[in-house]
C-alpha cells in the first residue's frame, strides 16, 4: 500500500473519525486517497489555523484526539498558532503536514517551509518521516504521545513523495520509547505525608485545573472535598469541574475570578492545587501568593512542581491515581468556621461580580440569559479572548466538565469561531454557544462557510461592544484613559450573516434578549446574533498585573 | 554555581536541536556542552554545565526529561566523577624559550604535539581549573590559536549513568487507559 494509505489506516486504527484540513500541493496524494477510506470525514476548513483550533476543541469537547492537516509552507505555517494554543493547554492533537518531496528538502524550493524546526519549541514532540515503511509506527508513537500522560500537540511532518512510496503496512504490537515513561506509581511516602498536611490543616483550600478535568476526576474531586470538608476554587480551565451547585464549589480564582476565591486562597493555611501549572494569570504575583499556606502540588508533570511557586510536598501522578489513595488517607472532617469565613466574604462581596441593574444591554446580562435559555439543553460554551470571555466564564453557570472550552494559556483571539466548529462537530446534538468578540470574530468568521458546508447549528452571539474591549479597559484603567486604537469601525455583522445564508438578529433593547435566543435555539441551523451592547463596562473584579490576589479590587475606585 | 548535568539521549536528527531550543526558550546559560556517542548503539551522551542555583538545575533536569528523545539525565555537581576537558593550544614559541615551555607543560601534564620553528602546539587533557592555569601561564608567551572541548564527565567506580532501573530497555510503556484519552480505536497499547 502507498504511503497516503498508510497513513489514513493508521488513523483509522487509533480510531480517528474526523480530520480537519486544508489541500495543497503536496498533500494532494493523500486527497486522493479519502475517497477510499470513508470511515474518515474530512472537514474542509477555510484557513489552517481554524483546522487547528478545530481539531482542538474537538478534542477538549469529545476527551479524543483532534487531528489537523495542512499542505506544506504557508498551510504549516497557518498552524503555528493553534499548536501553540494546544500546547498550552494541554489539548491532545495531531497536527500533519505534507514537505515537499525528499530530494527537494532544504533546497528552498516551492513552497517549502522548516515545519519541523518551526514547530519544535511548540509541540510536545515531532517527526519528519523520510520513508513510508516509518509512516504506521510513527502515527502509533504519536497518537500514544498526544494522547498519554500530560496531553499535548505532535506533529508528523510527511514529504509528499513518502506518500507515494510503497511499503507494508505495519502496525506495530508494541511500541519502545525509552526517553518517555508514564509514572504510573504512586509515592505513599508523599501521599501520607499530604494527607498529614491536610488533617492537620484549619483553613484548607482545593485548587482544581485543567487537569481536574483532563482526568476525567471530577467526582474524586467532589469526593475529597466533601470528606474533608475542604472548599473548592478553579482556575479557568477547571471551571466545570464541580457544578455550580455544590456546596463546596466556591467559584473561580485568578484576575477575573471571585473576589472571595481570590481572598479565600490568599488565606488559606493549606493549599491543594490539582492539575493545574500555577499560572500567573490565575495565581497573582507568586511571591505573595500565601506566604503561609502549606502547597500540596499533586501534577502529572512534574516539570510544573516548583517551576513557579515552591511545593511542600510535591506528588507526580494522574489524578485518577493519586486521589483515591489521598481520600483514603484524609480525616473526615468539617471546616464550618473556615467555611463561613469565605461565607461571609462571599456575600459581603457579590456585588462586583453579579449582573448590573441597568436598564443598558449589559454583557453580563446577555450571556447569562444564554445560559438561563439553555438550562433545559445540553450547552457547550466556547468564548473568544477578553472582556466577554471573562464574563461568560463569571456568568454562564457552567456546572460540567467540557462545557466551557476556551483559550486559557495562549488567549488566542479568533479561537471562538473555528472552536464552535470543533465542538459542534465533536457533539452534533449539544447547543453549542459561541460566545464572540467583535475583535476576535472578525479574525476567524471565514468559517461560517464551512459551518454552513456542515451543517452545523452553531449559534454566534456577538458580543459587539464596539472595541477591543479587554485592552480598552486597560488603556482606560493603566494608561489615563489613553484609548489608542482600540475603537474599531465594524462591518454590518447581519449582512456578514446573510452573506453566509445564516440567518441574523441584531439585538439593542434588553428585552430583545431572551426572544433572540429562544429563536436562534428553535432555528435547526446556524444563527448570529448581533448584541450591540453597552461600550463601556470593565470587567471586575480584578487583580490588576503585577499584584497578588489579596490585591484584588471590586472596582476602578479601588486602583 | 557551575553544575555538571548528563544526559543520554536517542542519536537522531534533531535532538540536539531540542535540546539547544530548550536551553534557549527558558534562559538557561550554558557554559559548555559536549556530546558524542557511546557504547551503546543508538545513544547519544551530552555533558553540559551549566552556571544557576540548585532550584535551576532541578528544573532543567525535569524539562529535559519532558523531552522523548531524553533518556536519561544525571546531575554528576555533589557525586563522585571524574571530570575532563580537551584544550589544543598553539603558542608562540622560539628555540631560546621553547625549553622553558617543556617545562612548564611538564608541571601540568600537558604534551607538546606539533612544533614549528616559532610555534608549538600543546594538547592537555584536564579538569577546567588546571586547563585555565596552564593558559595563564602561557599567556606571556602569545597564544595564536586556541580551542577546548567542552567538559565530559563519568561517575567513578564500578556503576553507571545507564545503571538504573529507569533505564531498562525491558521496562514495559503502561498505557493507561485513564490517562490516554482514546476511547476506542484499535490502539498497540493495554492497560494493566
Ligand atoms: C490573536 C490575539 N491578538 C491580540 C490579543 C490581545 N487582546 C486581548 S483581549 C483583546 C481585545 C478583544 O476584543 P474583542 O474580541 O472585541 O473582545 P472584548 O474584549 O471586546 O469582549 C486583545 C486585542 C489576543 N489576545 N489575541
Ligand atoms: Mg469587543
Amino acid at each position: 500500500m502507498i504511503g497516503a494509505d498508510i497513513v489514513l489506516e493508521s488513523l483509522k486504527k487509533a480510531g480517528v473519525t474526523t480530520l480537519f484540513g486544508y489541500p495543497g500541493g503536496v498533500v494532494l496524494p493523500l486527497y486522493d486517497r479519502f475517497p477510499y477510506h470513508k470511515e474518515i470525514h474530512h472537514v474542509l476548513v477555510r484557513h489552517e489555523q481554524a483546522a487547528g483550533h478545530a481539531a482542538d476543541a474537538y478534542a477538549r469537547v469529545s476527551g479524543k484526539l483532534g487531528v489537523a492537516l495542512a499542505t506544506s509552507g504557508p498551510g504549516a505555517t497557518n498552524l503555528v498558532t493553534a499548536i501553540q494554543n494546544a500546547m498550552m493547554d494541554s489539548v491532545p492533537t495531531l497536527f500533519i503536514t505534507g514537505n515537499v518531496a525528499r530530494n527537494l528538502i532544504g533546497k528552498d524550493g516551492f513552497q517549502e517551509a522548516d515545519a519541523t524546526g518551526i514547530f519544535m519549541p511548540t509541540v510536545k514532540h515531532n517527526y519528519l518521516v523520510t520513508r513510508a515503511e516509518d509512516l504506521a509506527p510513527t502515527f502509533a508513537e504519536a497518537i500514544y504521545i498526544a494522547t498519554s500522560g500530560r496531553p499535548g500537540p505532535v506533529h508528523i511532518d510527511i514529504p509528499k513523495d513518502v506518500f507515494l512510496e510503497d511499503a507494508d503496512f505495519n502496525w506495530p504490537k508494541k511500541i519502545k520509547l525509552r526517553g518517555y515513561k508514564i509514572n504510573n506509581h504512586v509515592n505513599q511516602d508523599r501521599i501520607i505525608e499530604a494527607a498529614n498536611i491536610i488533617n492537620a490543616s484549619n483553613k484548607p483550600i482545593i485548587f482544581a485545573g485543567h487537569g481536574v478535568i483532563i482526568s476525567e476526576t471530577t467526582a474524586l474531586l467532589s469526593k475529597l472535598s466533601e470528606k474533608a470538608d475542604i472548599p473548592v476554587i478553579s482556575t479557568l480551565l477547571g471551571i466545570g469541574s464541580l457544578p455550580t451547585s455544590h456546596s463546596r464549589n466556591y467559584g473561580w480564582m485568578g484576575m477575573h475570578g471571585a473576589f472571595h476565591a481570590n481572598i479565600a486562597a490568599s488565606n488559606a493555611d493549606t493549599i491543594i492545587a490539582l492539575g493545574m501549572r500555577m499560572d500567573d494569570r490565575a495565581l497573582g504575583r507568586f511571591d505573595d501568593l500565601n506566604r503561609n499556606a502549606q502547597i500540596i502540588h499533586i501534577d502529572i508533570d512534574p516539570a510544573e512542581h516548583d517551576k513557579n511557586i515552591k511545593a511542600t510536598v510535591p506528588v507526580v501522578g494522574n489524578l485518577s491515581e493519586v486521589l483515591p489513595h489521598l481520600i483514603n488517607k484524609v480525616d473526615e472532617t468539617n471546616h464550618a468556621e473556615w467555611i463561613s469565613w469565605i461565607e461571609k466574604i462571599k456575600a459581603d462581596h457579590s456585588q462586583s461580580m453579579s449582573i448590573p441593574d441597568s436598564k443598558n444591554l449589559t454583557v453580563q446580562y446577555v450571556v447569562s440569559q444564554i445560559a438561563k435559555e439553555n438550562e433545559e439543553n445540553e450547552l457547550i460554551v466556547v468564548t473568544g479572548v477578553g472582556q466577554h470571555q471573562m464574563w461568560a466564564a463569571q456568568h454562564m453557570n457552567i456546572s460540567k466538565p467540557r462545557q466551557l472550552i476556551t483559550s486559557g494559556g495562549l488567549g488566542t483571539m479568533g479561537f471562538e469561531v473555528p472552536a464552535a466548529l470543533g465542538a459542534q462537530v465533536a457533539n452534533r446534538d449539544a447547543f453549542v454557544w459561541s460566545i464572540c468578540g467583535d475583535g476576535g470574530f472578525q479574525m476567524t468568521f471565514q468559517e461560517l462557510a464551512t459551518i454552513v458546508d456542515e451543517k452545523l447549528p452553531i449559534k454566534f452571539a456577538i458580543i459587539n461592544n464596539g472595541y477591543l474591549g479587554m485592552v480598552r479597559q486597560w488603556q482606560e484603567l493603566f494608561y489615563k484613559d489613553n484609548l489608542v486604537d482600540v475603537n474599531m469601525s465594524q462591518p454590518d455583522f447581519i449582512k456578514i450573516a446573510e452573506a453566509y445564508g445564516i440567518k441574523g438578529i441584531e439585538v439593542t433593547k434588553k428585552e430583545e434578549v431572551s426572544v433572540a435566543i429562544k429563536e436562534a435555539n428553535k432555528i435547526n441551523g446556524p444563527v448570529l446574533i448581533n448584541f450591540m451592547v453597552e461600550s463601556g463596562g470593565n470587567v471586575f473584579p480584578m487583580v490588576p498585573a503585577g499584584a497578588a490576589l489579596s490585591e484584588t479590587v471590586e472596582s476602578a475606585e479601588e486602583l | 554555581m557551575k553544575h555538571t548535568v548528563v544526559a543520554l539521549v536517542e542519536d537522531k536528527p534533531g535532538v540536539l536541536n531540542r535540546v539547544a531550543s530548550l536551553f534557549r526558550r527558558r534562559g538557561y546559560n550554558i557554559d559548555s556542552l559536549a556530546v558524542g556517542t557511546t557504547h551503546e548503539i543508538g545513544v547519544s551522551r551530552m555533558t553540559i554545565v551549566i552556571e544557576g542555583n540548585d532550584n535551576m538545575v532541578d528544573q532543567l533536569e525535569k524539562q529535559l526529561y519532558k523531552l522523548i528523545e531524553v533518556i536519561k539525565v544525571e546531575n554528576f555537581t555533589s557525586k563522585n566523577s571524574i571530570m575532563r576537558e580537551l584544550a589544543l593550544i598553539k603558542v608562540k614559541a622560539s628555540s631560546q624559550n621553547r625549553r622553558e615551555i617543556l617545562e612548564i607543560l611538564e608541571v601540568f601534564r600537558a604534551q607538546a604535539i606539533d612544533l614549528s620553528t616559532a610555534s608549538l602546539v600543546i594538547q592537555i587533557v584536564a579538569h577546567r581549573d588546571t586547563i585555565d592555569a596552564l593558559i595563564e601561564n602561557l599567556d606571556r608567551f602569545g597564544i595564536l590559536e586556541m580551542v577546548r572541548t567542552g567538559r565530559i564527565a563519568m561517575r567513578r567506580g564500578y556503576t553507571t549513568t545507564t545503571d538504573d532501573e529507569d533505564f531498562n530497555d525491558e521496562d514495559t510503556l503502561r498505557f493507561n487507559s485513564q490517562i490516554g484519552r482514546l476511547t476506542n480505536g484499535n490502539f498497540p497499547f493495554v492497560s494493566d
